[in-house]
């Protein structure tokens, strides 16, 4: 175990980033043209960090496995964006974002990074709306915000429940108009398979071009990797099917560490899963909690509809808990209590594992307040239902289509079921201040990284994270590194280090179509995925932890000798793509019980049963555990920890309290 | 849990690759649920194919709750099946009964030519973006968000306009193959704003000349886009964006 070195510049916090901008080395134009760049992954982060250091002057190669940049995983993000304006002249602020977030994150993430953070969200609105994002607008004409999880001010900025799908087409855009003049080649359809290092700085990647099967080398004066979260891990998740771990995994042959793995989120208001055949989960926005109220029957085991429950025999059990946050806690611990309620007996639906969020109340209270608009003095029900309604699907029309769409159901007049799944993963490769890994030349941006959300991510923040780390942070921070590479000429592709990497990369090919066994990559990837859900799901155990670690080592072994990949390396083999996933995802699941089973404490998404308060409130242990967990894959199956302290120094660090 | 108990004849277009000649092939599938998506119903086939040795099918498909606008599939003559408003990973198996025969194409454009089975190259959309697509702002060079009131109204007509996935059904539906109402919504999103101004007639003839390069038909208003589109793109996108088309002509050069 050996302590690591974040490079957060010295000073006041609040000046740090300035300082840092105004001290940074420079790279002058001419320099900038010959320094060539690569970013995988085209989503929020990955984009936007494509077009600004294209816009700068560098050479970029932007590589995507999807057939658009457009496609990533980022245009699902529904509900929002959150920005410190204080449009709404509620008191919001810099520091309140900033405190929101540690606060939200259960003080286990890096106050500077969480600072500059919240420094940079207002420019990010900004840069939107200039590059014609349709952010939601209110009648004088003014950009509208609505309040998300865990803060008490409404700083989140959204376009209906599309605001991922805005955003990234704004990056999308934004990167298009780079390669249209030729500063950026796009190669979609393909896939990092390999980071390749020379004298210890990484100078490339092996990518495979998924339509041909052919490997190709591509050399970078430095690579950033922006390839998303490993939610998919666990199988069912509201990931994209195509979301992977591969990028980053293979960075960690290659020496760069993975912090937290053990942090994930699952998000509280998600569709219930419906039945075996299903592929992934449908996320029911946060934003729905501003309006519906969580609730399940006081009964056990109640089978009425839930239309003929009275009001009085309802439990409104978060607002029941958390009086001061209600319906909106954070959503660790919004998923938690739907699991008690659960597991107590309480939940609703055939399998017993959703609850009821109910949007009457306020559909009823929106009809009044149209009806008071429109002279209606003592509107009967009738009315206001009709007129609540309308505000509703206003707000919140595209989520009610496609929950009634997925469940045959009518959400307008019944509530919605729903139950917790995961969503987003906040663990990931370390990187320090720069946003650099700990191979030289290697950055990570976006939710591929573990910066910024601590041990659990408050909603309307992926989106804000992977656009500043895009637009306002890496480009910046690359500089540091680049500024010292302007001698370097590009190194060419025959350097031995491509061909080995490139071999390796084939081996793994080879193997995979070579095992010809009998079961499919789904069968190992569904089994996978319900061994991490029941042992490093909502709820973890010491005795669970290692009762899933040898589970998946036996599925490791039996996956590389019985796993049936169709067709060959030489084609377009979709198979083949899915094997090399779940080849590591398998890998990356041991390697997040392992960090799970070694934080004797609970804590944002990481909830060990052994550490509860006598209500069932996670319990933190700051003396021993307020540290980054950053895994050094040692290649042979073991890892090593090594532990970058987290101090606080301009936070007081609290039990977290919603109540 | 669901117990599934439809079964169904799928035919289905297999081509090996771009250069080979394709085929429709006869499946039978069963123990399908209601609650299938249409794409986990292709799963329960694709796992059978593998198990029996055969290669699965293969199809784009990613995000599967309807935005990210990879999956395609052109099924019983229609782009995206027999509902409106819905991209194929949001049509369940309730859509159909037990017993029925459902016919599932690729795309067919001439500017989406086919790469294996269901999946096509729609890359073409990407380059008519690349011709204009944006507003030309670098990062960093934005003044303050509300610094510019935009009337509600027009915010959510561009925001209509802006909800396009860039899947090209409206290409596929198209007995012209015309991409008019993609180009149109990108362009009609950018020309409601006022931050779209200053390229706006630059923006529409870039994008249509790019359009035209790439092998898109004419538009012969048949309205077989808007009827298909799973997000409701309106045909009055592609009236705004001739609008625009043939006042580039008489605007000054210096705007163009």
């Amino acid at each position: 175990m050996s302590a690591i070195n974040s490079n957060i510049p010295e000073g006041e916090l609040t000046d740090k980033w300035t300082k840092f901008k105004s001290s940074v080395p420079l790279v002058n134009p001419s320099n900038k043209r010959n320094l060539e760049v690569i970013v995988v992954g085209s989503g929020l982060a990955g984009a936007s960090a494509a077009a600004t250091l294209a816009e700068m002057g560098y050479k970029v190669k932007c590589f995507c496995f999807q057939d658009s940049p457009r496609r990533a995983h980022s245009i699902a993000a529904q509900g929002g964006i959150n920005a410190a304006k204080n449009y709404q002249n509620d008191g919001d602020s810099t520091y309140r974002l900033f405190y929101d977030t540690i606060k939200g994150g259960d003080y286990r993430s890096r106050e500077a990074n969480v600072h500059r953070l919240a420094e940079v969200s207002v420019n990010i609105i900004d840069q939107c709306v200039a590059q014609g994002v349709p952010l939601a607008r209110e009648y004088g004409g003014l950009l509208d915000n609505r309040s998300f999880g865990g803060t008490q001010v409404q700083r989140t900025f959204y376009a209906a429940g599309q605001t991922g799908q805005q955003l990234l087409l704004g990056a999308y855009s934004a990167l298009e108009r780079q390669i249209g003049m030729g500063k950026v080649e796009m190669f979609t359809r393909h896939e990092m398979l390999e980071v390749v290092k020379i004298d210890g700085k990484a100078r490339g990647i092996i990518a495979r071009n998924l339509i041909t099967g052919e490997l190709e080398r591509h050399f970078g004066h430095a690579v950033v990797l922006g390839t998303g979260g490993y939610g998919n891990v666990f199988y069912l998740s509201t990931n994209a099917m195509g979301s992977n771990v591969t990028a980053a995994w293979k960075a960690t042959r290659q020496g760069a560490y993975f912090a937290n793995p053990c942090y994930t989120q699952i998000h509280p208001t998600c569709i219930p899963v419906s039945g075996d055949h299903q592929s992934k989960l449908t996320l029911m926005s946060e934003s729905l909690r501003n309006d519906g109220r969580i609730w399940v029957p006081k009964k056990k085991d109640d089978t009425r509809k839930a239309s003929e429950i009275p009001e009085d025999e309802r439990d409104y059990y978060l607002e029941r808990r958390y009086p001061a946050f209600g319906n909106l806690v954070p959503r660790d611990v919004a998923s938690r209590a739907a699991k008690e309620r659960c597991d107590a007996g309480y939940g609703v639906g055939s399998s017993k594992l959703a609850v009821y969020l109910d949007f009457k109340a306020n559909t009823e209270r929106y009809g009044k307040i149209e009806a008071s608009k429109a002279g209606i003095h003592n509107p009967d029900a009738a009315t206001c239902l009709r007129l609540g309604t309308a505000v509703v699907k206003e707000k919140y029309g595209n989520l009610f289509d496609m929950y009634a769409q997925i469940t045959g159901e009518n959400p307008y007049e019944t509530p919605m079921r729903i139950y917790p799944a995961v969503h987003y993963t906040m663990g990931g490769l370390w990187v320090d201040y720069n946003l650099m890994t700990s191979v030289p030349g290697l950055y990570c941006t976006g939710e591929a990284n573990f910066s910024d959300h601590g041990a659990n991510r408050l909603g309307a923040s992926a989106l804000m994270q992977g656009l500043a780390d895009g637009y306002f942070v890496l480009p910046y921070t690359i500089g540091a590194y680049l500024s010292k590479e302007i001698s370097v000429q590009a190194i060419p592709t025959d350097h031995p280090a491509f061909a080995e990497a490139e071999a390796k990369a084939k081996g793994i090919l080879d193997t995979l179509i070579g095992i010809k066994g009998t079961k499919s990559v789904d069968h190992f990837h569904k089994k996978l995925g319900l061994i991490m859900w029941d042992k490093c799901g909502m709820a973890r155990s010491e005795e669970g932890l290692k009762w899933a670690i040898s589970e998946i080592q036996q599925l490791k072994k039996d996956f590389w000798s019985d796993v049936r990949v169709p067709g060959t390396a030489d084609e377009y083999n979709t198979e083949l793509e899915k094997a090399g996933r779940v080849a590591d995802f398998i890998e990356l699941g041991e390697l997040m019980c392992l960090d799970a089973l070694d934080r004797n404490e609970s804590c944002g998404g990481h909830f060990r049963e052994e550490y509860q308060t006598e209500e069932g409130e996670a319990l933190r242990d700051d003396e021993n555990y307020a540290y980054v967990a950053a895994w050094e894959n040692k290649g042979d199956g073991t890892f090593e920890l090594h532990k970058e302290e987290l101090k606080f120094e301009n936070i007081k660090i609290a039990q977290r309290s919603y109540k | 849990m669901s117990t599934g108990n439809m079964n169904l004849t799928l035919k289905v277009w297999r081509q090996k690759n771009n250069k080979a000649k394709g085929k429709l092939v006869d499946y039978k599938v069963s123990g399908i649920s209601p609650d299938m998506s249409f794409l986990e119903m292709f799963d329960v086939l694709n796992e059978g194919l593998i198990t029996k040795g055969d290669e699965p099918v293969v199809f784009d498909h990613d995000c599967r709750e309807g935005i990210c606008g990879m999956c395609s599939m052109f099924i019983n003559g229609r782009p995206h099946g027999p509902k409106n408003a819905v991209t194929t990973c949001q049509l369940h198996m309730r859509s159909f009964k037990d017993g029925d025969t459902i016919v599932v194409e690729p795309w067919r454009a001439k500017a989406f030519p086919v790469i294996k089975d269901l999946t096509v190259n729609r890359s073409a959309f990407d380059r008519v973006i690349a011709a204009g697509g944006f507003i030309s702002v670098n990062t960093g060079n934005a003044q303050d968000a509300n610094s510019l009131p935009i009337p509600k109204a027009r915010a959510d007509a561009a925001f209509e306009a802006a909800a396009c996935i860039g899947c090209g059904a409206c290409v596929a539906a198209c007995k012209n193959a015309s991409a008019m109402l993609f180009v149109s919504a990108k362009i009609s999103q950018l020309a409601l704003l006022p931050q779209g101004q200053p390229e706006r007639y630059k923006r529409v003839q870039n994008m249509v000349a790019q359009m035209d390069a790439e092998g898109f038909g004419s538009c012969t208003n048949t309205g077989a886009c808007e009827a298909e589109c799973p997000k409701g793109i309106s045909l009055e996108n592609i009236a705004r964006m001739n609008r625009d088309y043939y006042s580039a002509k008489f605007v000054s050069e210096d705007e163009v």
